[in-house]
């Protein structure tokens, strides 16, 4: 159950989008689909809905093969990057439309439509047009008019892009609660690998038409299967000739076991987190990351010889 | 401040010589012998009969080049296929080649011996020296104006709108009546509105394909034309002004549908 699509296949006049792409989405679960632009995410995302469709492999939404389906069949909800308002109605006409679509009955979808905008906390906007929202309204009307159908699955393309910081902040919080009520299965794509990381149960990362890595944030992040993944999801520096996390590099004012002197270059005080840069004898750039507190018992200054070595935990990986 | 006095004293002597003391002479002329007079010349058998053809002609026309406009202009923003480019130039063949040219060219095509025209004959149907070919004609003079009024707002609305309604469960159809056409309405009404004043106002292509038979296939611009060469100098003022009318009617609706157009932002 929940999505699965099996070696999907997709090219744009030669240039391929989609190189045989096999991912499977657990029924009630949230999904990031994460990658760099340009690495066929949103395709991939659009051949779930049916708005394009795939040179060869297959779509099954609850085990149903709907490859062949067309979008306005598929029962899905599915919210545009730039939300796609239709903007000659108001928002309580563009909520309601699938359910005017479907024929329901005047007094359904006044209700059904309140609900839907009480969850998104746009009750008092009813009777505006999108001209007259803000990005984030917009994007939550976009979202309460794809959930008002009922949809079995949720779909949703870069959600946060086109939002300022903190508003992508709040949407993300109270997205993660809304899925988690509402419970229906959520793909969402982003390049935010932080987005991805604090909102997905799941995350598949596709890079250059396939998927290089699908797992759990915690998966992806400890145990990444190759040195792309690991480059993606959060910081990397090279100790020894391998790769490692910034934050798994020791910084010994006196040598320990298995340590190396090293020059510090640069101190990048960050707030909270403290950034140095070294170079070892050997001429191998390292970069570590301290909290504040550590590097405040350390006192480094640039010029500095410390002792570096990786704590016994890292993950590492041939670079 | 003189330099830009006289270049608006030019501009307004320029427009007056040009077009308002003409125009403002045929209407003087048309009223010169009193009302009485006005309104007979339009009231002779040969004037209303005129003036049923150029409605009927036009309410034919209009509403098949809003069709085929339309059908066009979504073809070439939202498809992708060979002569796409070839098509989208030669819409704009009407506006390029003299109506005199596509008045021959029909006469060519759809004569009594022309290559279409002999089928047609064959089944019964004359289309020269009658009211089909006058249709005809209309419709190939007036055909560009709702393509090239709707294709660039087409363009710039995109198609995700489209793409939305269908994942909501809207059928092609659908989508475009719910969607498609309230976005590009006020463009389809400024594009029918400049073909009305096309299509009444037409006289070379009209005039080859007609034959000119009084009371038969006279539209009102060629009456005018006729009244004016049989030195009825009355009839023609008349009909010239009742045609002017037409056409400021059509230019006035213009005007009060473009404002609103800007009013609503799009």
């Amino acid at each position: 159950m929940g999505i699965e699509t099996a070696g999907i296949h997709k090219s744009f006049n030669g240039h391929v989008a989609l190189d045989d792409v096999s991912v499977v989405v657990p029924e009630g679960s949230l999904t990031a689909i994460l990658g760099p632009s340009g690495g066929g995410k949103s395709t991939l995302l659009r051949v779930i809905a049916g708005l394009e469709e795939p040179d060869e492999g297959q779509v099954l939404i609850n085990g149903r093969d709907v490859t062949r389906d067309p979008a306005q069949d598929r029962e899905i909800g599915f919210v545009f990057q730039h939300y796609a308002a239709f903007k000659h109605m108001t928002v309580r006409d563009n909520v309601g439309f699938g359910l005017r679509i479907r024929k329901r009955s005047k007094a359904e979808i006044r209700s059904r439509v309140d609900e839907l905008l009480g969850l998104v906390q746009l009750e008092t906007y009813a009777d505006r047009y999108p001209a007259q929202l803000s990005g984030g309204q917009r994007q939550r009307m976009a979202l309460a008019r794809a959930l008002a159908i009922e949809p079995r699955v949720l779909l949703l393309d870069e959600p946060f892009g086109a939002l300022d910081a903190r508003v992508r902040q709040e949407l993300r919080a109270w997205l993660k609660r809304l899925q988690a009520d509402v419970g229906v299965t959520t793909i969402f794509v982003t390049h935010d690998q932080e987005e991805a990381m604090d909102l997905a149960d799941q995350i598949v990362l596709v890079n250059d038409g396939r998927v290089e890595q699908a797992g759990t944030p915690h998966d992806l992040y400890e145990k990444p299967e190759n040195d792309f993944v690991m480059r993606f999801i959060g910081l990397v520096t090279t100790l020894d000739g391998r790769l490692v996390r910034p934050h798994d590099v020791q910084l010994l004012p006196v040598p320990g076991a298995a340590s190396d002197e090293a020059v510090v270059e640069r101190v990048s005080r960050l707030g909270f987190e403290v950034r140095v840069e070294l170079t070892r004898a050997s001429g191998e750039k390292v970069v570590a990351q301290l909290s504040r507190a550590e590097e405040r018992e350390l006192e480094l200054r640039e010029g500095d010889i410390v002792h570096v070595r990786g704590v016994d935990s890292a993950s590492v990986l041939a670079a | 401040m003189a330099a830009r006095r006289s270049l608006r004293f030019a501009a307004l002597g320029y427009l007056g010589l040009l077009l308002a003391a003409p125009v403002g002479m045929v209407f003087y002329r048309a009223f010169e012998h009193g009302l009485g007079r006005f309104f007979h010349a339009l009231t002779t058998p040969g004037a209303e009969h005129a003036l049923y053809l150029t409605l009927l002609v036009t309410a034919i026309a209009v509403p098949a080049n809003a069709a085929f406009g339309i059908g066009t202009a979504l073809l070439l923003a939202r498809r992708r296929f060979r002569g796409q480019g070839v098509l989208d130039r030669m819409i704009d063949l009407p506006f390029a080649i003299s109506p005199i040219v596509v008045g021959l060219a029909l006469v060519l095509v759809y004569g009594q011996d022309g290559w279409l025209g002999s089928t047609f004959a064959g089944a019964g149907i004359q289309i020269i020296f009658s009211t089909p070919g006058i249709v005809l004609a209309t419709i190939f003079v007036s055909l560009p104006f709702v393509v090239r009024e709707v294709l660039p707002v087409l363009r710039e609305i995109g198609d995700e709108q489209e793409q939305a309604a269908a994942t909501l469960g809207a059928s092609r159809w659908q989508a475009f009546w719910r969607i498609t056409l309230p976005a590009i309405r006020p463009a389809v009404i400024y594009g029918v509105v400049l073909s009305t004043a096309r299509a009444l106002g037409e006289f070379g292509a009209v005039s080859v394909v007609s034959g000119r038979l009084e009371g038969e296939t006279e539209t009102l611009t060629l009456y005018v034309q006729n009244r004016f060469d049989g030195f009825d100098l009355t009839a023609a003022y008349a009909t010239a002004v009742l045609l002017a009318v037409l056409g400021i009617g059509v230019l006035v609706a213009l005007t009060v549908l473009s404002r609103r157009r800007s009013q609503h932002g799009y």
